[in-house]
């Protein structure tokens, strides 16, 4: 009994951790060719996720989910063009604030375009009355899609990144990017295809989470400091080490529950992105030597 | 005393004072409320620029220590001590004052602690936190100290907003008045306008000749090296991180100061004080001012909150600001009050 408990909590973790990797993974894609962390990562997964429901009245799910993710990139690549092309040599406290500014300015926009009502899109398959027995525990299929769908995103990346000439590029402008110009690269397509990118995959896992977790125009902000709790938990700019991360971040979210409030969920996340940054900034799978000579 | 220093706050002053006359001339008193609120968010704003603007160091924490200020005031002196009324150490605290007798709407007697100790525990208490949490913070750079600090924003709203005696989403309501000295009281009744006009404006006066005097000391020296370079202060010997801590606090304090000055003006509280973008909005505030001018800071402070409060902006409150953050960052990164640049226009204008 007590077991069959214990592996739902896991279930639930590993649900909401796999998003909060794909968050992680979109502040990764933008910070390793830009050097930004880009604040309005969490507004990307509402957007997404607000435009597919709006779609979803007119059109199959498959489609309004694929659109809206198509429009959420075209806009990433839109906030890239309009605020961020355009700085020379910008100090790291300026594209902060910017990014800080964008975020507020994409949930405003939200607000008068979808108000402030709670809304869903429609299981993929089933209703929120369905669920699949596994081992004893309950789980409703979206979870499977949630789990299916983040895999395949953390696999096409890895394919994406290393088996593409566009990804090895994308790769080099992360690991020095006046070299990368030398070689051929156009770098600022790149910077231009880093926030598509992290804009489309976070539209992606907005949809995918919006039937269990619901969506509203101001969650972006907690589900971005998660995301980039669980980046600096792997070490800032290495994927893969956020898909442990997120799962671990997921997991003790999950069991803080039966420990305390529900209201302070939050405060167990953010509590442990304070502690990791005060103790050991480069992550716990990242290197000291190598985060102290990176620019912050 | 250098009397070149103190010129711009007699200046100030006697726009205050200006202020006042005309909007009393003019019958439009009713004005003078949201003045004074504007004044006391303006105190966090003069915190955020010491912090940001001097010593370039970020922060979107600032409405946690804001929270801090006025939710201390406010649970202290509303907590109702009648049932205890006849142990000793309520006695005591009634017998040397640090416990008031009063009544409510409905005629109900209250004793409760003085709105004195309250704010001063409000003051220690965001001492406390400012420097439990500045300690690990001012030595993060850039991104890291962005987010930690909106972290540390979030936990202080999510608090607030689940626990029961915080009030939850309703906050807390009913604060008493904050009795001064020479019977001026802290309050947010008509009669007592303008007397509460001059309470705000005192003590941002007093906010910026404490500032001022930072900024030209030795502190202040030290700030502007650390802004420049980091690495460049330290190996002159100064020492960086002490003062970086040392502006935090004292940017917390401002901060709390505020917050529990305003609580007993508005008479309550409420959770969206804590919000993350209460925080965005002073960095705002400080951002359109000119990061490190103090003036431009305080003008814009008072201006926008004003007309925030009157409701000028409409629904489109929030997105003002967030339009004002990227505009600024993007166009003018240095305020839109550049005294340099307005010398010059003026040194043009005489040619």
């Amino acid at each position: 009994m007590i077991l069959t408990q214990i592996f739902q909590y896991c279930l639930s973790g590993i649900t909401v951790g796999s998003i909060y990797v794909i968050v992680a993974i979109g502040f990764n894609i933008i910070y390793n060719t830009t050097g930004i962390i880009n604040f309005a990562q969490g507004e990307f997964l509402i957007m997404g996720a607000m435009i597919a429901t709006t779609l979803s009245a007119f059109m199959p799910l498959a489609a309004a989910v694929l659109i809206a993710v198509l429009i959420t990139a075209l806009i990433g690549a839109l906030i890239e063009f309009s605020f961020i092309r355009g700085i020379k040599a910008p100090s790291v406290l300026r594209l902060i604030i910017i990014t800080i500014g964008i975020s507020i300015i994409i949930r405003e926009a939200m607000l008068h375009i979808w108000n402030e009502q709670v809304r869903a899109l429609p299981y993929f398959t089933g209703s929120e009355i369905t669920s699949i027995e596994v081992l004893g525990a309950h789980i409703s299929p979206q979870v499977l899609w949630v789990l299916g769908i983040s895999a395949i995103i953390v696999l096409a990346l890895v394919v994406f990144f290393n088996f593409t000439l566009t990804g090895r590029a994308m790769r080099a402008c992360a690991a020095n990017r006046n070299s990368a110009r030398l070689c051929g690269i156009n770098v600022r397509r790149m910077v231009t295809l880093s926030f598509m990118l992290s804009a489309g995959i976070g539209a992606l896992a907005g949809c995918i989470i919006s039937p269990l977790t619901q969506t509203q125009y101001n969650m972006g902000t907690s589900l971005a400091i998660k995301g980039f709790t669980v980046a600096v938990l792997g070490g800032l700019g290495n994927s893969m080490a956020a898909v442990a991360a997120g799962l671990l971040l997921g997991l003790l979210e999950a069991f803080s529950i039966s420990l305390l409030p529900l209201a302070y969920k939050d405060v167990v996340a953010i509590g442990l992105l304070l502690v990791i940054l005060f103790l050991r900034p480069s992550g716990i799978f990242g290197s000291r030597q190598a985060s102290a000579l990176k620019e912050f | 005393m250098d009397s070149k220093r103190y010129l711009p706050v007699a200046v100030l002053f006697g726009l205050v004072v200006l202020v006042q006359i005309v909007i009393s001339f003019t019958g439009t008193v009713y004005l003078l409320t949201q003045v004074t609120m504007a004044a006391y968010y303006s105190l966090v704003v003069i915190g955020l620029c010491l912090l940001l603007g001097y010593a370039g160091q970020i922060s979107l924490g600032q409405a946690g220590f804001f929270a801090i200020g006025g939710y201390t005031s406010a649970v202290i002196s509303t907590q109702n001590l009648i049932q205890w009324v006849d142990t000793p150490l309520v006695k005591g605290l009634l017998w040397s004052g640090m416990a008031v007798e009063r009544q409510d709407l409905y005629n109900n007697a209250i004793v409760s602690i003085s709105p004195w100790i309250a704010f001063l525990a409000a003051i220690l208490i965001s001492i406390a936190v400012a420097f439990l949490i500045g300690l690990p913070i001012i030595r993060l750079k850039g991104h890291y100290m962005a987010m930690a600090t909106l972290g540390f924003g979030i936990i202080i709203y999510r608090i607030v907003l689940g626990t029961g005696f915080l009030g939850e989403a309703d906050g807390i309501s009913d604060v008493p008045g904050f009795k001064l000295f020479f019977g001026l009281e802290v309050k947010g009744s008509l009669p007592l306008r303008i007397q509460n006009y001059y309470i705000a404006w005192v003590l941002v006066t007093l906010a910026i000749i404490i500032s001022i005097n930072l900024i030209q000391s030795r502190i202040g020296r030290a700030l502007r090296s650390i802004h420049g370079s980091d690495e460049a202060a330290n190996a002159m010997g100064v020492n960086t991180s002490r003062y970086k801590l040392y502006t935090f606090v004292i940017s917390a304090v401002f901060a709390a100061v505020g917050g529990a000055f305003l609580t007993h003006y508005n008479g309550g509280i409420g959770p969206s004080e804590a919000s993350v973008m209460k925080s965005v909005r002073y960095l705002a505030i400080v951002a359109v001012g000119g990061m490190g001018n103090l003036w431009g800071v305080l003008f814009m402070g008072v201006l926008l909150n004003f007309l925030s409060l009157r409701g000028y902006f409409g629904t489109l409150d929030d997105a003002v600001f967030g339009a004002i953050l990227v505009s600024i960052m993007l166009f003018a990164p240095r305020g839109v009050l550049r005294v340099q640049r307005l010398q010059s226009w003026l040194k043009k204008l005489k040619v």
